[in-house]
């Protein structure tokens, strides 16, 4: 399996939270159904071009999260027990922190904001 | 489990006479890759030498694949990769001149994979070593390291003065590498992108010392920059984690080691407001070191 991870040099977030993005989106878009394993942390390592232990965090945090499944010895997995709902939902707070600090730094008011994020809805 | 260690330096110390390296302890685990960072005349190279059993050191012990360096040099050597930038090549021979040369040596050589560098590296066999490039002769001296195989690889600045694609090129391939699980790359660099991308480990040296040593994750989350707004020009609280403080008006920006979160409220408590809490990239993390170590070496002369 060929694994396209596409990093942006101008996302400041640190590489272990862009792996766990990029491998929560081929979940939550169903490309990697329930129970799906997941490349072996050197694997995509080698992969990537990301050094191990980068990996090995973001596995560890979606571990946490609840996101996959880690059995040493047997690898990780999508998780079966996984919301989806919750997922999306968690991604789209992510996006509203974001959205958040980068209106701040503008000096957009609330109801400024308000009214952009209506046209989205 | 203990992981067998590749590396293992213990206290080692080498005198020169404008230079000196102090006890330096080294381990790198197998099967993980250690970046070496540090600015020009801060001993990476040395230390790299001495790993190689190049250079024997002054006091302590060094072990490299179980073998004591120097001593054991040969032993050792048949099973590591090194490359260094004065790294000579037969200037009138061919490519395929250096690897019939190496294959002759080394018993481990595979043919298939050269080949397979070879066609990745877009290197043509039958070409002089006098007319390649510098990306050329870097990425030939990688190709005859590796297709040997060797458990270790040692590269002192492997990257330096590459374009990008070639760059990306070497990067890729000493990540490749790594598909081997005991397979082990020890590397300097100045380019701290690099490190900071392949690197498992970061060690990082100033004036012939070990500043830190430990995993890179660890060594990104312990620092951070805090943006305060200093509304009634309250004293910073006196912590020890502080390594730097640029005030400007009423905009203070401060650079705080060992990174907790107790810090920002250390702050707020203190009378300022915390506007921002940013994470630093190595190269920053990088400056930062050199700056305070460079005010605490002034500190000590003024003393």
């Amino acid at each position: 399996m060929k694994l396209q991870f596409v990093f942006s040099q101008t996302d400041k977030r640190p590489m272990y939270q862009q792996i766990m993005e990029q491998i929560v989106r081929r979940i939550t878009v169903g490309d990697w159904p329930a129970n799906t394993p997941l490349p072996s942390i050197r694997q995509l390592a080698t992969e990537i071009k990301v050094s191990i232990i980068t990996v090995k965090r973001a596995y560890l945090e979606l571990e946490r999260e609840g996101v996959i499944v880690t059995q040493q010895g047997k690898g990780s997995w999508v998780n079966d027990s996984l919301d989806f709902e919750e997922l999306q939902h968690d991604e789209l707070i992510e996006h509203l922190e974001r959205v958040g600090k980068l209106a701040k730094s503008l000096a957009i008011s609330e109801n400024e904001l308000l009214s952009m994020i209506k046209k989205y809805t | 489990m203990n992981i067998p260690l590749a590396v293992q330096c213990e206290r080692i110390t080498k005198q020169y006479r404008h230079f000196q390296l102090q006890d330096v302890d080294l381990s790198l685990e197998q099967g993980t890759v250690m970046g070496l960072v540090g600015p020009n005349g801060a001993g990476k190279s040395t230390i790299l030498r001495i790993i190689m059993g190049l250079l024997g050191p002054d006091a302590g012990s060094v072990k490299v694949l179980g073998h004591s360096m120097p001593d054991h040099q040969i032993a050792a050597k048949r099973n590591i990769g090194f490359i260094a930038e004065d790294m000579r090549l037969y200037e009138s021979q061919t490519i395929d001149f250096h690897m019939g040369f190496l294959k002759s040596i080394f018993d481990s050589w595979d043919d298939e994979y050269a080949a397979t560098l070879l066609r990745r590296f877009d290197l043509i066999r039958e070409q002089k070593v006098k007319g390649l490039s510098h990306g050329q002769r870097v990425k030939t001296t990688l190709m005859l390291a590796l297709a040997r195989r060797p458990n270790l690889l040692v590269f002192d600045e492997p990257t330096t003065g590459l374009d990008p694609a070639v760059r990306k090129e070497v990067l890729d391939e000493m990540m490749n590498a790594l598909e081997e699980e005991t397979r082990s790359i020890l590397f300097s660099s100045h380019n701290t992108l690099d490190i900071e991308q392949i690197s498992d480990y970061i060690t990082f040296i100033y004036g012939g010392r070990i500043i830190e040593s430990k995993n890179k994750e660890d060594f990104l989350d312990d620092w951070r920059r805090l943006r305060l707004t200093n509304m009634h020009s309250s004293q910073l609280p006196n912590l020890p984690n502080i390594k730097d403080a640029q005030q400007s008006g009423q905009l203070c920006t401060v650079t705080v080691y060992d990174f907790d979160d107790t810090i920002p409220k250390e702050f707020t408590n203190a009378g300022l407001s915390v506007d921002s809490i940013e994470r630093l990239t190595l190269e920053e993390i990088f400056l930062s070191n050199v700056n305070f170590a460079k005010g605490n070496m002034n500190k000590d002369l003024t003393l």
